[in-house]
């Protein structure tokens, strides 16, 4: 018996792998309320929503973090509607001397804005043990001494936790904390710029961060709790316990949309309290893995790069899934769930996939219900892949496979470096005449419906103007929002200019057919590239040089990796660059900030990589920032795109096509990159997803009993043969009786 | 022995320190702290004010070797190489760069185990497998079998291993739905996410390494003793096992003991591809985030491992052949 244990192993083996195929899941999951996606490469890399600011956060911060406004699901363009505020507010203006100004004062007159807003009542905040008190009243996990944490390595695993109820004070809390030192905070500058007192407030905190850390290690973990409470902020207060009061300098109607992204989030004071405590940093008991927050999920799994598990939150309220959108909506039976309340799903869990293959193939045998969760990208390659394959269509529409495409609010665009000599603004005017010139050329050359064509997984509408379709200001899209430098209407309909138009442009900025007109020497341009060429990225790179080529100018690829790119951006040393923008907020100011001369990345380390300088579009820049929706700032607009199609600091590239891969088991999804909190809306058919899991991954035996069998037979006859040999004599005779 | 152990563990100690100083300058000559903070920080926004602020957090706003500003000692020990290493010696590995909080050894301990359930079967099965191939082949020398099984041999070591990896994935998970393609469960459940990468990592390496012990097996087989042993009457299968294969142990343990620190390092392609937790994804995720404490602790805790491997390779020598002697 003992001389066969060994069989244990491999029919344990056998047995672990006979009972459930190729899911990567734990038997009977499919029947429960649970929605999987895949994270890529590396969870989220904060969680704390002074810090955050990837897109990948957004799959824990928005389902956690509930900010005062958000996006209606349904409705386009995007509309404002209230979460834990009790209402969207206009905010009131006052003039220097503190007094009301009207709702269409302008701009000038306006000293100050003021935006009350009134916070829902009833809100509880997730459980959690920082809210936990004692029969005393005393918050149990606020004062533990060093060693009493045991073997905790996350808040799970307190005994007992707490709740409370949200208060404005909450949200005044979270701006201040805006002027920390201790997390990153990529927010502040901008919100230094606007809310009343911030920038002396980060000095204070500074100073007071400085007192309270006198004699610790800058870089230890432990650091005391730095109390926000205890200084306040003029432009951030609670007149009322349910009433919270912004005050922002100037008029500044971009405000509104701050207010609904988590940098704006509720934070309780508690939750500092409980992570500041010795030890907890070290174990990774931290907001930025644990999140607190009021929003219908809750963390309650967090594995740094394996998963993350967010769980119901038990005392969210239920917010009602909307009933009124877009007139398709119904027809798509996104309003089937009018009214009912909201999350529907039980648990969300995000698992990391280092590799594409293994991630896409488990969406394709059903294992993923979204691909991934905040990305609008991921059904492109299957609906490619569908127009490549007949059989791979067939497949794809067995297994419900329709992903519908549409184009978002994000950008990407090949830039010139208006710093450079060659290709940049110009020194004379005759100089800038020529360099113009040479940009619009390369404007024309660049031919980016041809992009689409090429590249059909990353494809987009090809853009005429920094602002994408959907944005208020945007003509994307009509006759008006052509781009008359690269585009003419040839029979009614608008196509790019010929290349012989951009070749009499080159001529014109004393490059004919590519030569420097006074040297004779071949006009030659560095393409600054932010990543090193791997293959999947060579043909794009490839496609770039073509279509300098075109115009006869030599492309010089100057690939680097991000780090090196940057440098170089800084240093204002880069020619030519790809760069992509995601939106922050659905307002013509966000995009066209891009190019606004202050922003200069090589001179001020702003978001102006091209470096671009208009004094008359930065004084229209300055006007847009403070208008409202409506004819006079859609006239600014105008003005200002107008200009930079003249100037051409970029070739306006493409909007990418939203288009994200989710099971047709998976209801009410309607992705928009600006919509990261849908995961309250949707909704699982587990009966649905459990039959179709069936069917689809039927494992396969035979075969592998068939190998099995040919290397047992094998083993025999070597075995056999064997054994004959040794009964053979030198002579190959067989010998008897042995 | 004993001295031999103790003068091979302090050559050890040099080769740590002259390893850490390596990772070091190799590490900032291609990279500086601005560029590690403005990787970690990234996306939009980055500003200067927020770089010195992650830098200082973190202790890289010091002098990365020779702190000119310093007094007396702190010249040499305000310093990021000095502050770094000295943690390290004395196994205090800190925390990640590219997270706010936590503990690299905490993380380093977890995944080893998980490493070692993926590497410790590809090891002794890569082991018992392409011994058990080879000595098949020797048995069957000279023969079309023989043949055969060289060129397999051949065919097999000129495949990478990436190939292995992809048709496995496709053929047993895709069109088999026999195992899972990539992921990973804590406890039992772990048989079957470890089973495929398993088996191909030890089928990759069956041609070289079953090549290797064919050519050491037929060396021995040629030699006076293996004459004698059949001179006595002892069949092919005892003059194989008991007297071929202890007799050629010594380059099978070199050969085999090489693997050893992979056993607790994992493997850097296999646990990527396979969405498995353990130390070799934990470098690539460090390298992609350009994570320098963790990529120095995993080089220093590999350098600690290989250099202990070597020493437990000289002690098996004697166990294999009492000739040997470790002075």
């Amino acid at each position: 018996m003992r001389g066969r244990a060994w069989i244990a192993v491999p029919v344990a083996c056998c047995a672990a792998l006979t009972g459930c195929g190729n899911s990567p899941w734990p038997a009977g999951s499919e029947k429960t309320n649970v929605i999987r996606t895949a994270m890529i490469e590396n969870t989220p890399r904060h969680l704390d929503p002074t810090a955050s600011y990837w897109s990948n956060d957004t799959l824990v911060t928005y389902q956690v973090y509930e900010p005062l406004y958000g996006y209606h699901y349904l409705k386009r363009p995007f509309e404002l509607v209230p979460k834990t505020a009790a209402e969207v507010v206009k905010p009131i203006y006052l003039d220097r001397n503190g007094k009301p100004l009207p709702e269409d004062a302008p701009a000038e007159q306006v000293a100050e804005s003021v935006y009350d807003v009134p916070i829902r009542k009833g809100i509880l905040f997730q459980p959690h043990p920082a809210f936990a008190k004692n029969a005393q009243g005393e918050y149990e996990y606020h004062h533990m001494k060093s060693g009493e944490l045991g073997e905790r390595r996350t808040p799970m695993q307190f005994k007992d936790t707490g709740t409370r109820e949200l208060v404005a004070e909450d949200f005044v809390y979270a701006i201040k904390r805006h002027a920390t030192t201790r997390i990153t905070t990529p927010i502040f500058g901008i919100f230094s710029e606007y809310v009343l007192g911030l920038k002396d407030y980060g000095e204070l905190i500074k100073a007071e961060d400085a007192k309270l850390r006198a004699g610790l290690d800058p870089a230890t973990q432990d650091r005391p709790f730095l109390d926000f409470r205890r200084w306040p902020l003029a432009g951030a207060t609670a007149p009322e316990s349910h009433l919270l009061r912004i005050r922002i300098h100037g008029k500044y109607p971009q405000w509104k949309y701050w207010m609904q992204m988590t940098f704006l989030a509720p934070l309780p004071w508690e939750a500092d309290a409980f992570y500041a405590q010795p030890g907890m940093a070290e174990r990774g008991i931290v907001l930025d893995n644990w999140p607190v927050g009021t929003g219908p999920y809750m963390v309650t799994e967090f594995r740094k790069d394996r998963r993350i598990v967010m769980q119901r939150n038990p005392n969210y309220r239920g917010v009602p899934y909307p009933c009124d959108g877009m007139p398709d909506d119904t027809g798509q039976g996104l309003l089937a769930d009018c009214g009912k309340p909201t999350p529907f799903i039980d648990t969300i869990i995000a698992t990391v996939e280092r590799e594409g293959t293994p991630q896409r193939n488990k969406f394709r045998d059903g294992y993923y219900d979204l691909e991934v969760f905040e990305r609008t990208d991921t059904g492109n390659s299957y609906l490619v892949e569908a127009k490549d394959s007949d059989d791979v269509r067939a497949d794809y529409l067995k297994k419900g496979f329709d992903f519908p495409q549409s184009a978002d609010v994000n950008s990407y665009i090949i830039g010139f470096n208006m710093l450079d000599p060659v290709i940049g603004t110009g020194d004379t005017p005759a100089q800038q005449q020529r360099n113009r010139k040479l940009r619009q050329a390369i404007s024309i050359a660049i031919d980016w419906d041809e992009y689409s064509k090429i590249f059909p997984k990353k494809a987009g509408q090809t853009a005429m103007s920094p602002l994408p379709p959907g944005i208020p200001g945007s003509r994307e899209g009509t006759p008006a929002g052509i781009n008359p430098v690269t585009h003419s209407v040839v029979n009614g309909k608008y196509a790019r200019r010929p290349i012989e138009d951009a070749r009499k442009l080159m001529a014109e900025a004393g490059y004919p057919n590519g030569r420097d007109a006074k040297t004779g020497r071949p006009l030659v341009i560095g393409y600054d590239y932010y990543a090193v060429p791997s293959p999947e990225r060579r043909p794009e790179i490839d496609w770039v040089v073509r279509q300098f080529a075109k115009i006869d100018i030599q492309l010089e690829v100057r690939a680097t990796d991000n780090n090196q790119f940057q440098d170089k951006v800084r240093k204002g040393k880069h020619q030519v660059f790809w760069l992509g923008w995601n939106a922050d907020y659905p307002d013509a100011e966000n995009f066209m900030f891009l190019l606004y001369g202050p922003n200069s990345k090589s001179v001020s380390d702003g978001e102006n990589t091209s470096n671009y300088q208009s004094a008359e579009y930065d004084k229209l820049f300055a006007q847009l920032k403070s208008l409202d929706d409506g004819p006079a700032k859609q006239e600014v607009i105008d003005r200002m795109v107008r200009i930079v199609q003249q100037d051409a600091p970029w070739s306006f590239g493409f909007f990418p096509y939203a288009s994200a891969a989710v099971q047709s088991w998976i209801h009410n999804s309607k992705p928009a990159i600006l919509i990261r909190d849908h995961g309250r809306y949707l909704r699982l058919d587990t009966a649905q997803r459990a039959a179709k899991l069936g069917l689809w991954n039927k494992p396969l035996w035979w075969p592998l009993i068939l190998a099995g069998a040919i290397v047992v037979a094998g083993v025999l006859v070597a075995r056999q043969s064997l054994r004959r040999r040794e009964r053979m004599n030198a002579r190959g005779e067989m010998v008897q009786g042995q | 022995m004993i001295s031999y152990i103790i003068r091979r563990s302090l050559y050890g100690v040099l080769i740590l320190i002259g390893v850490n100083l390596a990772t070091f300058f190799l590490f900032f000559t291609v990279n500086t702290p601005d560029d590690m903070a403005r990787m970690n920080i990234g996306g939009k926004r980055v500003t200067q004010d927020l770089i010195e602020n992650w830098k200082v957090e973190r202790g890289y706003d010091k002098p990365l070797y020779w702190n000119a500003g310093g007094q007396g000692a702190k010249k040499l020990t305000d310093t990021i190489f000095w502050e770094r290493s000295a943690s390290l010696f004395t196994l205090n590995f800190g925390r990640a760069d590219s997270e706010s909080a936590g503990d690299i050894g905490h993380e380093v301990s977890g995944r080893m185990l998980v490493s070692i359930q993926l590497a410790l079967p590809i090891f002794l099965l890569q082991v018992i497998a392409s011994t058990a191939f080879a000595l098949l082949l020797v048995m069957f020398r000279n023969t079309r079998l023989d043949l055969a099984g060289v060129v397999l041999c051949v065919l097999m070591l000129s495949i990478s291993s990436l190939f292995y990896i992809i048709v496995g994935q496709y053929f047993f998970s895709r069109v088999l739905k026999l195992v899972p393609i990539s992921g990973y469960a804590a406890g039992f459940d772990a048989v079957r996410f470890l089973i495929l990468p398993v088996a191909l990592s030890a089928l990759a390496r069956l041609g070289t390494e079953a090549r290797l012990y064919r050519a050491m097996f037929l060396e021995e087989v040629g030699k006076d003793y293996v004459r004698t042993a059949r001179a006595k009457g002892l069949s092919e299968r005892v003059v194989m096992f008991r007297h071929v294969l202890r007799n050629a142990l010594i380059p099978i343990i070199t050969s085999a003991g090489g693997y050893l620190p992979y056993v607790f390092l994992g493997s850097l392609v296999f646990e990527s591809f396979f969405g498995i937790p353990g130390l070799g994804a934990y470098v690539i995720e460090a390298i992609s985030k350009q994570d320098f404490a963790v990529v120095r602790t995993m080089v220093f805790v590999g350098s600690l491992l290989a250099i202990t491997s070597y020493i437990l390779i000289d002690i098996a020598y004697t166990w294999a052949d009492p000739r040997v002697r470790l002075n």
